[in-house]
């Protein structure tokens, strides 16, 4: 198996290590904002553990992903509200 | 969506340490059990992303027990609610599962603690736990400036860990003051073990700042955290970085507990001599029964496997090393409880619920949770109040009243194939 998978992130490609998270795809693609909160302020990730929702991405159509819980995957395409 | 039932004697909520040792403990009687935990593999968080390659010996040790046991793993599976008092319900990667049991074990660890004040919602702000967590799933803090502060142990640990990451750690931020570090310091004596973790800990971070009495008070910048302004004693000052992590202490996931009825003493789930809780056949163990570190969870979860396998007598071995482990747990917890102090970090405009956007002036209109909740919203977002109910509880003295299904937000989808098979 390869050690690198390539995904999109905002239609950028980024190759990650095997088994790194997809929020750890979206800051080395150069965001840091994830999502915007209900007023408009952009937001990222805070727990890094799944509970505080504020890295929520939009992976392969699916709204609402914790990018802090989910590895990436090969061909993914993932979008934030940033 | 796939559905699939499982069917196990001992059913562990957790893959953590606590968990680990719980469902190895209770395999070892040959009994059918399984461990869920919404991450993909074991180790909670602080072995994270370990399982191949174990940072320590300890770590080692436990994830070889598990590979030693038949133990059923259901990673990436979120407990959500119950179909009945033997039956749990949980959202898996693609779809939801039925999990009976005979025996429960909660083993659902900690979060950490966070305190709002100006700033704490820009990109990169973000729990000291929570930077670390990053870094161990792929997030690189090479040559970045980092900041850390809150309190507790963890903030050393996380600084020497992204320092291995070759992170520029600009300073070590600890609220407590330096005499309580030193009374905590002295009962370090009767635990050599914690005394050479502390020792390591201090050769592996010479040469980086650390101040006492001092906390943040305030993180600038546009998009994201270009700076941060930092208060010890009279003195503010402020500091460059690219990340601040602060995390201020832990808070014990009790969530799922209470949800079962589980009943509570003070903040943690009220467990007897061999964890079981109040409620019949659900026993708790590590981080969710008292704040107490690795070591303090591996006996715990030890106890609860056994105690849940009917092996008693294993269990009452152990006691008195979880009696001395609590001894040094409530050391930990008096050093660095939070100074009163630090409810003054929020400024009436200061946003308390992240995800509904609630500013603290509005909240403190308010006498209690409830109302708080009904008018503004706060708590009602995603997190359910896991992010602003423990500051609301330091900054306002309110606490969480009840917990209704779904215990963590699921996809709807989820919720509705669920319910059907339910009818």
């Amino acid at each position: 198996m390869p050690e690198t998978v390539q995904l999109k992130v905002n239609g950028a490609t980024v190759r990650m290590p095997r088994g790194s998270t997809v929020a750890a795809a979206v800051i080395h693609a150069g965001s840091s904002g994830f999502r915007r909160s209900v007023s408009g302020q952009p937001r990222g990730p805070l727990c890094g553990m799944g509970v505080c929702f504020e890295c929520r991405v939009t992976i392969d159509g699916r709204a609402h992903c914790r990018s802090c819980q989910i590895v990436c995957g090969e061909g993914m395409e993932v979008t934030t509200s940033e | 969506m796939s559905n699939n039932c499982y069917s196990f004697d001992v059913l562990v909520v957790g893959g953590g340490p606590a968990g680990m040792a719980a469902a190895v403990s209770a395999a070892e009687s040959g009994l059918r059990v399984g461990v869920a935990d919404d991450n993909l593999s074991l180790g909670g968080q602080i072995w994270r992303g370990e399982e191949s390659s174990p940072s320590t010996p300890l770590a080692k040790l436990w994830y070889t027990r598990c590979e030693a046991v038949q133990v059923d793993r259901l990673g990436g599976c979120r407990v959500f609610g119950s179909i009945d008092e033997k039956t749990l319900l949980a959202e898996t990667i693609d779809g939801w599962a039925e999990l009976k049991f005979d025996k429960l074990i909660l083993a659902t660890g900690a979060r950490e603690r966070f305190l709002p004040f100006p700033g704490w919602t820009l990109p990169n702000v973000m729990g000291a736990g929570g930077l670390q967590a990053l870094v161990k799933s792929g997030v690189s803090v090479a040559g970045r400036k980092v900041v850390i502060a809150g309190t507790g142990p963890l903030l050393l640990a996380v600084a020497a860990h992204l320092k291995r990451f070759d992170a520029d750690i600009r300073l070590i931020a600890e609220q407590a003051s330096w005499s309580k570090l030193l009374e905590f310091g002295l009962c370090l004596i009767s635990q050599p073990s914690k005394l050479k973790q502390a020792i390591d800990l201090r050769a592996d971070l010479r040469g980086v700042r650390f101040v006492t009495n001092c906390w943040p008070i305030a993180a600038e910048g546009g998009n994201k955290v270009e700076s941060v302004t930092m208060r010890a004693g009279p003195k503010t000052w402020s500091i460059g970085c690219d990340y601040l992590a602060c995390g201020f202490h832990l808070v014990p996931n009790v969530e799922l507990a209470i949800f079962l009825g589980c009943a509570l003493s003070g903040d943690f789930v009220q467990v007897d001599h061999l964890q079981r809780t109040s409620a019949t056949d659900i026993f708790c163990a590590g981080e969710p029964t008292g704040i107490g570190g690795l070591e303090l969870s591996l006996v715990e979860g030890q106890i609860a496997g056994y105690a849940a396998a009917g092996a008693s007598q294993r269990a009452t071995q152990l006691f008195p090393e979880r009696d001395a482990l609590r001894g040094f747990a409530g050391h930990l917890n008096r050093a660095f409880g939070l100074r009163p102090g630090l409810r003054s970090l929020a400024t009436p405009e200061t946003l308390v619920c992240r995800c509904e956007d609630v500013e603290f002036a509005r909240l403190r209109e308010h006498k209690s949770w409830r109302s708080a909740k009904l008018h503004t919203r706060c708590g009602m977002g995603p997190c359910q109040g896991r992010i602003c109910g423990p500051a609301l509880e330091f900054l306002l003295g309110w606490k969480v009243e009840s917990i209704r299904p779904p215990v963590f937000p699921v996809q709807v989808e989820t919720l509705a194939a669920s319910q059907q098979v339910q009818q």
